[in-house]
C-alpha cells in the first residue's frame, strides 16, 4: 500500500543553461512498511529528495510513485503521506489537540472519529495530559511527539522525517530514536526518514540510502554499508572514525603507499592505482604484524583508545580496547588487518573493485 | 530598572505628576465647563468646580433640543455617523492590507514587486495631496454625503499592507508547508493559521486606525454638506459659529467630552490586548 518508488528522478533550479542540477536521477524502490533512512552530508540533496517526496518541492525530471499511483503532479495532501518537520511547525495558537485534529478537521472526518484518532495517538505518545497544552508551553521532546502524533492521526500510506531529531539533546535524541523505532514495530507504516546522523542513521534504518552531492552512493542494510561500503565516499562517511583510506598502488602482493611498500596478507584484486580500505576497529598491534605504524598522537575515549600514527607518509587511525598496554606517541608499531577486513577501491572512480 | 534612592523615586513621581496635570488639566476644565450655563462659564474667574446643568446640557446636545447660534443638530447622530465611519475605515483598511500582504508574500504573480513598491510609494503621499482628484472621483461617483464617500478613500493603507507583509515574512515557512501537507488550501491557512497568529497586530492597527478614522477632519469637511451627514469633529466646528454672537460654550464643551469617549473607550478596552501580545511571543 505504502511502497514508495524513484525512477530517474531530477531536480534542478532555475532553467535553461543556467540551471542548478541538485538531484541527479534518482532511483529506488522502498517496498512497503520498510523503514529507510536517507543520510548524507549537508547540501547532498537528501532534504530536497524527501520534500520531492512530499510535494512540496517540484519534480524537475522522473517519476515518484507512491502506493502504485504516480504523485508528481499532486499536491501533498493528496499523496497519503504526513511528515514530521526539523523544527516541529506546530501551530503555535492551537492546543495539541487542535494540532493534531486539523489535518482531519480539514479533510471532513466526523468530529467523533477526530476524537477517537487523536486519543489514540495521544496514548501511543504519552500525551493524554497535554491536549490542552499550547505548543510553546511544551518541552523540546513533548512538541516532537506532538509532531509525531499529528503524522499519525491521519493513517497515512507513509511517514516523511526530515531531520526530526536534530532539535533535541543527546540523551532525549537516544530516547526518541528508540520511540520512533517502537512506532514504527506497531504501526508498520513505510517510513522515510532524513538525517545526517549517521548513529541514527545506522540505529534506525532497515536498509539506508547513503546520498552524496545529489546522487544515490550505495542502497542497502546498515550492514551491509558498514561492511561493505560501495564506494570510498561511503566508507569514509560511516563509521566513526571513518574508514582509513589509502591511495597508492599495487603490484599483486605488496601495496605501495606514500614511499611505503606493504606486504598484503591477500593478495590485491587487481594491479595498478588503487585504494585501500582499513576501518580503525579492524586493525590490530600484533608482533606479526608487517605494517610499520609511527605512533603520533593518543585518545582516551573511556572504553577504547584512538592511536593516531602514520604509515609512510599516510595518516592511519587505530581503534585499540583501553585495557590494552598503549604504545607511546614516537613508537613504531607492528599493524595487522585480517585479509577480511581490507577493502579495495578503484583510485580514479571510487568504486569498490 | 529597579533602583533603591528615595529622592530618585520622589523625583520620578514629581514628574509624572506634572505630566498628568499638564494632561488633564484641560479634559477637567472642559468637563466642568460642560456642567454650567453658557452665562457662568464666560464669568471672571470661571468656575473651577462642576456645576449643576449636567444632565441638562448633555441630554441638549445628544437630542439638539436647544438650538445655538451654530448647527443645532443632534449629537447623537453625529456620533454615530463618526462611529460608523471609524468603524468601516478601521476594518476596511485590515482587511484590505491583510488580504494585499497575503498575496504579496505568498503567492508568485506576475508583477509582484511592482505591485508592491507601487503599494509602497503611496506611503509617501499623504491623503492632502491627492484630495482633489479623490474628491472629483468621489463626487462623480455621486458618493457625496453617504458613508461610502466618507470612508471608502479612506480604506487603502501603504502603512498596514507593509507591517503585515512584515509581520507575514517572520511565519516560518514549515508552518506553511505543514499546513500543506495538512490539506489546508490557501484561505483556509489565511483563516486558520495567519489569522490568529497576527491577532496583537490587528489589535494594535485597529486602534490606530479608528482614532485615525475618528479625528478625520479635512475630508469630511469636503464630502459632506448635509447637517445628518457630519461627524461628530466637524459638529464641533460648526458649533463655533463666528460673529458676535454668543457662543454656547457649555455645549460646545459637552459635545466635545461626547467626542472624546469613544477613541478613549477603544484605547482602553484593547490595552488589554497590547498588553497580552507583548507578554505572550508565540509565533
Amino acid at each position: 500500500m505504502g511502497a514508495i518508488s524513484l525512477r530517474n528522478v531530477t531536480k534542478a533550479y532555475g532553467s535553461g543553461p543556467k540551471a542548478v542540477k541538485v538531484i541527479h536521477g534518482v532511483d529506488a524502490e522502498i517496498p512497503d512498511g520498510e523503514f529507510i533512512v536517507i543520510v548524507g552530508p549537508s547540501g547532498c540533496g537528501k532534504s530536497t529528495l524527501l520534500r520531492m517526496v512530499a510535494g512540496l518541492e517540484e519534480i524537475t525530471g522522473g517519476e515518484i510513485h507512491i502506493g502504485g499511483r504516480i504523485v508528481n503532479r499532486l499536491e501533498p495532501a493528496e499523496r497519503d503521506i504526513a511528515m514530521v518537520f526539523q523544527n516541529y511547525a506546530l501551530y503555535p495558537h492551537m492546543s495539541v489537540y487542535d494540532n493534531m485534529a486539523y489535518g482531519l478537521k480539514i479533510a471532513k472526518v466526523p468530529k467523533a472519529e477526530i476524537d477517537v484518532r487523536v486519543q489514540k495517538a495521544a496514548k501511543i505518545l504519552e500525551l493524554g495530559a497535554l491536549l490542552d497544552r499550547k505548543p510553546r508551553q511544551l518541552s523540546g521532546g513533548q512538541r516532537q511527539r506532538v509532531a509525531m502524533g499529528r503524522a499519525i492521526v491521519r493513517q497515512p500510506a507513509v511517514f516523511l522525517f526530515d531531520e526530526p531529531l536534530s532539535n533535541l539533546d543527546a540523551k532525549l535524541r537516544a530516547q526518541t530514536r528508540l520511540e520512533i523505532q517502537k512506532l514504527h514495530t506497531e504501526l508498520g507504516v513505510t517510513s522515510l526518514f532524513v538525517t545526517h546522523d549517521q548513529v541514527e542513521a545506522m540505529t534506525l534504518a532497515q536498509r539506508m540510502i547513503v546520498m552524496n552531492a545529489g546522487r544515490i552512493e550505495q542502497i542497502g542494510t546498515p550492514e551491509t554499508v558498514y561492511m561493505k561500503p560501495a564506494t570510498t565516499f561511503v566508507a569514509g562517511f560511516i563509521g566513526s572514525p571513518p574508514m582509513n583510506l589509502l591511495p597508492g598502488s599495487s603490484d599483486g602482493s605488496r601495496f605501495t603507499v606514500g614511499g611505503q611498500t606493504l606486504q598484503l596478507p591477500a593478495a590485491a584484486p587487481r594491479g595498478g592505482a588503487l585504494t585501500l580500505g582499513a576501518r580503525p576497529e579492524h586493525a590490530e598491534i600484533h608482533a606479526q604484524g608487517s605494517w610499520p605504524l609511527k605512533v603520533e598522537l593518543l585518545e582516551m575515549l573511556g572504553a577504547e583508545r584512538l592511536v593516531y600514527g602514520r604509515l609512510g607518509d599516510a595518516m592511519f587511525t587505530l581503534r585499540i580496547d583501553a585495557t590494552q598496554v598503549p604504545p607511546r606517541s614516537g613508537d613504531i608499531v607492528n599493524l595487522h588487518v585480517p585479509p577480511e577486513h581490507l577493502h579495495w577501491f578503484d583510485s580514479s572512480t571510487g568504486q569498490r573493485v | 530598572m529597579i533602583e533603591r534612592r528615595p529622592w530618585l523615586t520622589a523625583l520620578s513621581h514629581a514628574v509624572l505628576l506634572i505630566g498628568v496635570l499638564i494632561v488633564a488639566f484641560p479634559v477637567y476644565i472642559t468637563f466642568v465647563a460642560s456642567t454650567h450655563t453658557a452665562q457662568e462659564i464666560v464669568q471672571s474667574p470661571m468656575p473651577l468646580l462642576p456645576g449643576d446643568r449636567f444632565w441638562h446640557n448633555y441630554q441638549a446636545v445628544l437630542t439638539g433640543s436647544e438650538r445655538g447660534p451654530g448647527a443645532g443638530a443632534p449629537v447623537a447622530k453625529m456620533m454615530w455617523v463618526s462611529l460608523v465611519s471609524a468603524l468601516v475605515i478601521s476594518i476596511g483598511k485590515i482587511a484590505i492590507s491583510l488580504l494585499s500582504a497575503f498575496a504579496i508574500v505568498y503567492f508568485r504573480f506576475p508583477f509582484r514587486m511592482f505591485f508592491f513598491w507601487a503599494i509602497f510609494v503611496t506611503l509617501m503621499l499623504p491623503v492632502e495631496v491627492r484630495i482633489f482628484p479623490t474628491y472629483k472621483v468621489v463626487s462623480d461617483l455621486h458618493l457625496l454625503n453617504s458613508y461610502a464617500g466618507l470612508t471608502i478613500p479612506l480604506i487603502a493603507s501603504a502603512t498596514a499592507t507593509f507591517l503585515f507583509r512584515q509581520f507575514f515574512m517572520t511565519v516560518p515557512d514549515e508552518l506553511v508547508e505543514a499546513a500543506r501537507v495538512d490539506g489546508a488550501g490557501p484561505m483556509r491557512f489565511f483563516k486558520d493559521v495567519l489569522l490568529p497568529l497576527s491577532t496583537t497586530s490587528i489589535a494594535a492597527l485597529f486602534v490606530i486606525q479608528f482614532i485615525y478614522g475618528w479625528n478625520q477632519y479635512l475630508w469630511p469637511l469636503l464630502v459632506t454638506t448635509d447637517e445628518t451627514m457630519y461627524p461628530v469633529v466637524i459638529g464641533i466646528k460648526r458649533m463655533i459659529s463666528g460673529g458676535d454672537s454668543a457662543q454656547q460654550w457649555n455645549l460646545v464643551m459637552a459635545t466635545a467630552m461626547l467626542a472624546m469617549i469613544p477613541p478613549a473607550l477603544v484605547v482602553m478596552l484593547m490595552q488589554k490586548w497590547f498588553v497580552k501580545g507583548l507578554v505572550d511571543t508565540e509565533k
